[in-house]
């Protein structure tokens, strides 16, 4: 069942557009990864799914829900778990603060996101302004699963942090794939990394979807191409 | 010990040790000081409520503190002068019952606060200062062209309302029912700033848009945070009503809530404890300067300038870090 459909998207910025016709869908349990250079409107999109950012044409929908008229927290309470990109925890809390205030009721619990980072049980008392880049992006995607989302994006996650960091993180996205059958929207550069947890792929070009398939599929023209790899 | 929780234990303990040898030492007039001071710290707690946790400066709380000066005034003037407050549609009777005129007062600021902040909360930063003014200014102007209860003369209550149990008009036995309703509002707003609304309301002063991705909504708690804290002001508002005995228009003055707002900043604005030791300050300071000099607020004026250059946490960021606990 698809819960997240993005159909023929438009969205600008004052008078630049940004996205054209962009299409994407991310079914109950797959992981997709958003793909693309820089600029080169994955963020936007991020937006726009958050309704951070009003698309101009197409159609957002979520679990059957047409998400034009929502504004961006009733997005996160439809079950959007948002993991933004440069962390952005809330600096002036501690750890157990920022779980326990962004928690709602579901699965997700203080006990099961210190079990998947054990690291952030062991500093919970500590403020979030504290923590290592690592730490904080451990914590930022706590905060996302204490909202006990049925989708989890992680914008650029692991971008900036160093690699036995990284390789934590991605264990922990794999163990939320395989354990939780949540349904992920990742968006990186590690085709390595992303190689083992993706399903499918979308690539961005200039604003507009320019391949999608299964990940295994992602030929070596598409990579070289529109990812300069 | 955190040095925080230790200040704030020597704190209550002074405010409950002073008083206490005051009335040792019959100094009727030192324990109504402290108790002004008490119920001043009471409506700085409130106002801290939106400007310290939820970052809303507010210079409208005077139209809450004086509400509640004015209910008390009010139901004490009716019940004084057995008349009705109302007939039609229904019998509203005055009344002299300090817990029912607090219950009145915290109801009506709280409604008030829900209006006003619901209209405010609209606007940000320098508009939003200036709407909560005029509101505040709009009960002034009312009160003072209001000629039932006193018009720009006020209204006496010639005896303090009364509490079960207790003789109110013996000054120590009023303090200790302000200084109860102090811990009460204290222990409230403690609880408040860690529980996940205190701690959401926190965030969304740090960044809107990530409390929303979370799901929550500034606004809403924005307003509930007014709402709380309109409600606290207006308790404080009817206590100094009955600690005087009197209500004027000046309750609703904007110099009220300038004053109120001292007690935030002189304390530590977001610190639970912190307008309880800006009130403390801001009394003993109207005390000793003003036994100095007629002109004592030109010397408060230099001392809030010292507290806003160099002690940005105010008294408590001064002796207990800048940095706000979550011990």
């Amino acid at each position: 069942m698809t819960l997240l459909s993005l159909s023929n998207v438009t969205a600008f910025y004052g008078p630049s557009q940004a996205l054209f016709d962009v299409n994407l869908t991310v079914a109950e349990g797959e992981v997709v990864a958003l793909m693309g250079r820089n600029g080169m409107g994955k963020s936007t999109t991020v937006k726009v799914i958050c309704r951070m950012l009003q698309h101009r044409d197409g159609n957002v929908a979520f679990a059957g829900r047409d998400l034009r008229a929502l504004p961006s927290h009733k997005v996160a309470r439809a079950g959007v778990g948002l993991v933004p990109e440069g962390r952005r925890c809330f600096a002036q809390l501690s750890v157990e603060e920022n779980l326990i205030a962004s928690a709602r009721r579901g699965e997700w619990d203080l006990a099961r996101v210190s079990a998947l980072f054990p690291r952030l049980g062991e500093r919970r008392d500590q403020l979030a302004a504290s923590l290592s880049g690592g730490e904080q992006q451990m914590l930022a995607i706590g905060r996302a699963l204490m909202t006990n989302p049925r989708l989890l994006i992680l914008d650029e996650a692991t971008e900036g942090l160093a690699p036995v960091v990284r390789q934590e993180i991605w264990a922990a996205i794999s163990r939320l794939k395989s354990e939780t059958g949540l349904s992920i929207l990742v968006i990186d550069k590690s085709l390595k990394e992303l190689a083992t947890v993706a399903d499918r792929a979308v690539v961005l070009e200039k604003g507009r979807d320019v391949w999608s398939g299964d990940f295994a599929n992602l030929t070596e023209d598409v990579r070289s191409r529109y990812l300069g790899v | 010990m955190p040095r925080e929780t230790l200040l704030n234990v020597l704190l209550m303990t002074a405010l409950l040790a002073f008083p206490l040898w005051a009335h040792l030492a019959d100094e009727p007039f030192l324990i109504t000081l402290t108790t002004r001071a008490v119920i001043f710290a009471i409506a700085g707690i409130g106002l801290n409520v939106a400007l310290g946790f939820g970052g809303l400066v507010s210079l409208g709380h005077a139209a809450f503190f004086g509400l509640g000066g004015y209910v008390m005034g009010i139901l004490a003037y009716h019940a004084q002068t057995y008349t009705p407050l109302m007939e039609v549609p229904f019998l509203i009777e005055g009344t002299k019952s300090m817990p029912v005129i607090w219950l009145v007062a915290i109801v009506l600021s709280a409604l008030a606060a829900l209006a006003i902040g619901a209209l405010s909360l609209r606007t940000s930063g320098v508009y939003f200062i200036m709407i909560t003014l005029a509101f505040a200014q709009m009960f002034y102007f009312f009160t003072l062209s209001w000629p039932t209860y006193g018009g720009e003369d006020g209204l006496s209550i010639y005896v303090r309302n009364s509490f079960p149990g207790l003789n109110t008009m013996d000054p120590i036995q009023f303090y200790g029912l302000c200084y109860g309703l102090l811990m009460l509002v204290l222990a409230f707003v403690w609880a408040l700033s860690r529980a996940p609304f205190g701690l959401m309301l926190g965030a969304a002063r740090q960044n809107e848009a990530r409390v929303a991705a979370v799901g929550q909504m500034p606004y809403a708690l924005y307003l509930t945070a007014f709402t709380i804290s309109g409600a606290i002001t207006g308790l404080a508002g009817a206590l100094f009503a009955d600690l005087n005995r009197f209500v004027s228009p000046t309750m609703f003055s904007w110099h009220t809530s300038g004053e109120i707002m001292i007690f935030v900043i002189l304390g530590g604005v977001g610190r639970v404890f912190g307008p309880v030791a800006g009130a403390v300050l801001f009394l003993l300071l109207e005390h000793i300067l003003g036994g100095l000099s007629p002109y004592w607020h030109i010397y408060l004026g230099a001392v809030l300038l010292g507290v806003v250059l160099f002690a940005r946490g105010g008294l408590y960021g001064l002796l207990a870090g800048r940095e706000v606990a979550h011990d």
